[in-house]
């Protein structure tokens, strides 16, 4: 698999990452031969088996819907890299017109 | 006597004998780590005056003539499960400033346990890595060569217990990241089945795969801390319901009637001369020793590092969505909008090789693509696992290299990502399919370096694994051996 740098421009895009000019050559070079090397899963023939997402057999489970504190909203704010009044603070989201 | 070169048992039983005090203890390995760690760089975070207190807490326990499986024991944790109050880095400059505010599981049942911490160890970022060489913090050396690598991504977990700067240590296994480095480093080191340890606090990787484990200086120390750690946690739902039994009761030296299955499918052309030797030998031994020895097939071995390269990616993209720089870690200063905002704090704050999984995973998981890659490896996931169920049907336990070179040379595989990933080769297959596997020390090769054997066991059967790598350390000596540490 071949991937371009248009490609990887538009992933890099989803992965909200900014990528330098460099990496993303790299990355179009790099993950290409990655993406071959998986290519070999395509000789499996999977017609008929199911898919495994996770090894247990557990289904759902289930506890009591009872609220706990864990942390405090001070503890839980200690970590912001920028805070105001007890909410996290960010850059301006709409923009002027 | 050099207290620090003791296992947690011996050292147990000093400290209940009265022989030394947990505070005299903790201090031989602070000026053991001061001794020896800028030249081996194990530790991110040292935290000298917390775990005093914490030995001076144990010393008041012993004598009011409490006995807890860890009570005064000087261990250390690798840097990506959380210890409250005390900086998680995750090897990552993402996280660099995170100071989590709760413990971890498997750190409230150490405490509980009476366990001393002395900090937190270095890793690959993010736990993506084979060498640890893609931590922020800088590479960690092997301390029985300093040119080499220590392993990964628990090469920090490994080195210290290795370089006796610990007692014993904390590791996580998403694809080999215990056994591996384990293997590198002489020590012992357990992958638990998916779901006997609880990972809440455990920085997530890849849900799926990810088990916290022990890696200790003998297989009792293991079966110590598995007593401790292991159990249904209501905080993480993929951790099972299932009963914990006393691994210690597995810690016989005996093998008679074993059944030992070989795969043919690990022992390869073009394998490392000395690693095969070794362990053959550890095989003949077995056979000596009562075990009955039979080869058998795991037939998609071969896509095992493919699949593993679609689904642990995938999983990783959508965990690492969460470092945006909003509620914590490292946020950029120069951005103009959020959008510009998350970006720059993605680009600026995650190294190489995240980003290149990160890429990887959102590639694999975006529209068009999802059957052709996540699901077909899910797919062939279910045939790995297959595999496995098939082969317990006649066999115990299976025996395997851990890995299929001693360590390399720092820098080595570090620009070559696919020379690097299959380094995994024989440690992935097990994550895929959930069950456990220790890897234990079982030679050196010519070089002097150690060679790890990996022992797999069925679902929920560490207890065999146990007593098989307790037999062979019972009747071999290389688990005693200790690296030089030189310049």
């Amino acid at each position: 698999m071949k991937l371009s740098i248009k490609e990887v421009e538009h992933v890099a895009e989803l992965a909200r990452l900014e990528l330098a000019d460099v990496e993303k050559e790299r990355f179009t070079h790099q993950l290409s031969n990655i993406l071959t090397h998986i290519d070999k899963l395509n000789q499996l023939d999977t017609g008929n088996v199911e898919p495994t997402s996770h090894v247990l057999p557990i289904k759902n489970t289930f506890r009591d819907d009872v609220n706990k504190e864990l942390f405090s909203e001070g503890n839980s704010l200690d970590n912001a890299p920028d805070k105001d009044k007890g909410y996290y603070k960010v850059p301006k989201i709409i923009e002027e017109a | 006597m050099e207290l620090y070169k003791l296992t947690i048992h011996e050292l147990k039983e000093k400290l209940k004998r009265g022989e030394i005090s947990a505070k005299e203890l903790t201090l031989e390995f602070i000026k053991r780590i001061e001794r020896v760690d800028k030249d081996i760089h194990s530790f991110i975070t040292l935290t000298k005056d917390e775990s005093l207190k914490q030995a001076e807490n144990a010393d008041n326990k012993i004598k009011a003539g409490k006995d807890l499986p860890l009570l005064g024991i000087p261990l250390a944790i690798k840097d990506l499960i959380c210890i409250k109050g005390v900086r998680t880095t995750c090897g990552s400059k993402i996280l660099s400033n995170y100071v989590p505010p709760y413990d971890a599981t498997v750190i409230k049942k150490m405490r509980e346990g009476g366990a001393i911490f002395l900090g937190k160890l270095n890793m690959d970022e993010f736990a993506m890595g084979s060498s640890t060489e893609t931590s922020h913090f800088g590479v960690t050396r092997n301390p029985w060569n300093l040119d080499v690598i220590p392993g990964g991504s628990s090469g920090g977990s490994a080195a210290s217990v290795s370089a006796d700067e610990c007692a014993g240590s904390l590791g996580s296994d998403t694809g080999g990241s215990i056994r591996q480095p384990a293997s590198m480093c002489g020590i012992t080191g357990l992958k638990p089945t998916y779901g006997r340890v609880s990972r809440f606090g455990l920085v997530a990787f890849a849900s799926s795969l990810d088990q916290i484990g022990p890696m200790t200086k003998d297989v009792t120390d293991t079966a110590i801390l598995m007593n401790v750690i292991s159990g249904r946690d209501t905080l993480d739902s993929t951790s099972a319901d299932v009963p914990v039994p006393d691994f210690t009761k597995s810690l016989l030296n005996n093998v008679k009637g074993l059944k030992i299955g070989i795969p043919k499918e690990y022992f390869v052309e073009g394998m490392d001369g000395d690693v095969e030797k070794s362990v053959r030998d550890a095989v003949e031994l077995f056979k000596k020793l009562g075990a009955e020895i039979k080869e058998v097939s795991l037939p998609h071995t071969d896509y095992a590092v493919s699949a593993y390269y679609v689904i642990a990616p995938a999983e990783a993209s959508s965990n690492l969505a969460r470092y945006d720089g909003v509620k914590y870690g490292y946020r950029t200063d120069n951005s103009k909008n959020l959008l510009s905002m998350y970006k720059k704090t993605r680009e600026e704050g995650f190294g190489a090789e995240v980003k290149r999984r990160i890429m990887l995973g959102t590639y694999t998981l975006s529209s068009g693509y999802y059957d052709a890659y996540y699901l077909k490896a899910q797919k062939v996931r279910t045939l790995i696992k297959k595999d496995f169920d098939d082969a317990f049907k006649n066999c115990d336990i299976l025996i395997t290299p851990t890995a299929p070179t001693p360590a390399f040379k720092i820098g080595e595989k570090f620009d070559n990502p696919i020379q690097m990933y299959l380094s995994d080769i024989f440690t992935i297959s097990v994550n895929l399919a959930g069950v456990p596997a220790i890897s234990i020390p079982c030679g050196f090769s010519k070089d002097g370096l150690p060679i790890g054997l990996q022992i797999i066991g069925r679902h929920f059967d560490e207890e065999t694994i146990i007593r098989a790598a307790y037999t062979f350390e019972r009747n071999t000596d290389y688990h005693q051996k200790k690296p030089k540490i030189r310049k």
